[in-house]
């Protein structure tokens, strides 16, 4: 069964455990502006939102890509990047409208979630369970792809 | 059912897919007439400056790929067609027969009236083989002349400056990337560029290309020459509709597709560049020639190919992100604004950062980045779910850059009584 990130808003505390945590895995260092999840601060408010890729059914980054740069690894569901194949052109940066494909000056390509490949370093770096990697039924993913999905329809 | 797409760009090929898979049974036939695999030209800039070999800009990697999907991936010309019998007629002599037919023939340089265009170091950049003539001439060192300082200019003048040219750009219109960017960040554009070492004239035009020894001599009407060892012209495409001549299928700028990717005649759609299609923003017809509109079309109409219902076009937000010189900027939607709207606006001419948000009433509509690189695409996201900011529209008139903020808080429940946040 796939897995899916879940992430409960309400439990996160704005530690940013979670950015250091993928910036390192993913990239080598702790740059939280190298990180593909992203806690938003809703200061006034005093909450936190972590969001991240849902790797969402549209794909809108996938098949935006000219050079079938992004595709879906079977055995998790994402839509990796492959950055040997990756131009640099960033199309898919103003594709996906949930705003989760960034570019990287660094490497001159553009990076995103891919799940760690199955074992996602921001759920094991979250102290509060506010990210977890579950099941995907049991998740809020099925409603985040619904409201994907309803907020956006497929032309 | 015979299922024939013309053009082996982004929209033909993902349009050949699709019907693959929606029709498995059917015959699917893509016509395109390089002499090369579909490929990105997209992609060329990267292949000027060898980031990539030309493999790097096929479009699928494999060179069995079509033929593995039972995809009948043709080089010919396609000389006529004739609607009344369903026929194509090759440059070959041939014929092929359909059911149903994809225009998704592109678009093609516009060819400036200009003495001297007929030069042979005059090149303009939109194929391949285009692409080999300039790597071959714009060495380190080079003097080029880039005619058309657009949004094909701006990405072939990247790869020019990157690959040591000595470049001059000459745009007609008085900023960079007029249909793109409005003044200010057309001109910090230019800016940008003069001060990476490329000399800019806008509000300036090509009278002449002259030989000029081995070289060229490009006369400009403000009395001033330039020399040049290769002139490049990207002065604006327009799309390939002559095989349409005489068929009685309606066309303006393009093919005119209804809300199904269909034209006037019901056995024939468009899609990409050379589609006249609803521009999400205005409801009006326009043709925008951009990568994700021809995927999207190229999707959409092979579902009403098969007939499928509910395949439903809503129109393409225009949108377009460029890299020019390690600048990066990008447009959404109605980013010219729109009469009786509202704008919010954050300027930082020294460090070139800008963000200029425009609203109808307290949804987003349009948008204008400089410098921005992260979360950018939630600008499409809001604009194209015409979500309702409602007390966050004041909060981004205060600090624009709040956009995902604004995205999370108006769509995904952030916790208990999560509507404080609105």
């Amino acid at each position: 069964m796939l897995k899916a990130l879940q992430l409960e808003p309400e439990k996160c505390t704005g530690c940013l455990q979670c950015e250091m945590a993928c910036s390192f895995e993913n990239e080598g260092v702790f740059n939280p502006s190298k990180s593909r999840i992203k806690v938003f601060t809703f200061h006034d408010e005093g909450r936190f939102a972590p969001y991240t890729c849902s790797q969402c059914a549209e794909a809108w980054c996938l098949h935006a890509c000219p050079v079938e740069a992004i595709v879906i690894n079977p055995a998790t569901g994402a839509k990796d990047v492959h950055a040997d194949v990756c131009v640099g052109c960033k199309v898919c940066t103003i594709a996906c409208p949930f705003g989760t494909v960034n570019y990287n000056a660094d490497s001159g390509k553009v990076i995103k979630c891919d799940l760690c490949g199955g074992s996602p370093a921001c759920a094991t770096a979250c102290p509060t369970g506010a990210i977890t990697y579950v099941d995907a039924e049991h998740t809020g993913y099925e409603r985040m792809r619904a409201h994907a999905a309803q907020s956006l329809p497929h032309s | 059912m015979h299922h024939v797409v013309v053009g082996a760009g982004p929209a033909g090929v993902i349009a050949a897919e699709a019907l693959r898979k929606l029709a498995p049974k059917a015959q699917v036939t893509l016509v395109g007439d390089e002499p090369e695999p579909p490929y990105s030209r997209m992609a060329i800039p990267y292949f000027l400056i060898k980031q990539i070999e030309e493999a790097g800009t096929h479009l699928r990697k494999t060179a069995d790929h079509f033929a593995k999907r039972g995809i009948d991936l043709r080089q010919a010309r396609v000389t006529a067609l004739t609607p009344a019998s369903r026929t194509l007629t090759l440059a070959d002599g041939g014929q092929l027969a359909y059911d149903t037919l994809l225009l998704a023939t592109g678009s093609r340089p516009v060819r400036p009236p200009i003495p001297g265009m007929d030069l042979p170091k005059v090149t303009s950049c939109w194929t391949l083989a285009d692409a080999r003539r300039i790597a071959a001439t714009a060495k380190p060192g080079a003097r080029v002349v880039l005619m058309g300082a657009g949004f094909i200019g701006c990405i072939i003048l990247e790869a020019l400056a990157r690959s040591g040219a000595k470049l001059t750009v000459v745009e007609m219109e008085h900023r960079m990337v007029p249909r793109m960017m409005n003044d200010t960040a057309g001109n910090m554009i230019k800016d940008w560029c003069t001060s990476h070492g490329v000399a800019v004239h806008t509000g300036t035009k090509v009278d002449a290309i002259e030989t000029k020894g081995d070289a060229l001599r490009v006369v400009l009407n403000n009395g001033s020459a330039v020399d040049a060892d290769l002139v490049v012209s990207a002065t604006g495409v327009r799309p390939n509709i002559e095989l349409l001549e005489g068929t009685g299928i309606a066309t303006r700028q393009g093919v005119l597709v209804d809300r199904h990717l269909r034209t006037s005649d019901p056995a024939v759609f468009a899609a990409g560049d050379v589609a006249e299609g609803i521009d999400f923003s205005t409801g009006e017809y326009s043709v925008q020639a951009i990568q994700p509109t021809a995927a999207e079309h190229g999707q959409l109409a092979a579902r009403n190919m098969v007939g499928l219902r509910g395949a439903v076009h809503r129109g393409s937000v225009n949108m377009n992100v460029l890299d020019t010189l390690g600048l990066i900027s990008s447009s959404f939607g109605l980013w010219m604004g729109k009469a009786g709207g509202d704008a919010a606006e954050l300027l930082n001419r020294e460090r070139y950062r800008y963000l200029n948000l425009q609203f109808e009433d307290d949804v987003l509509v349009g948008a204008t980045s400089l410098g921005l690189t992260q979360h950018v695409g939630v600008l499409r996201g809001l604009i194209q779910s015409k979500t309702r900011l409602g007390g966050w529209k004041r909060k981004l008139m205060h600090d624009p850059t709040r956009v995902m903020e604004a995205y999370l808080a108006n769509t995904q429940a952030l916790g208990f009584n999560a509507t404080v946040l609105k």
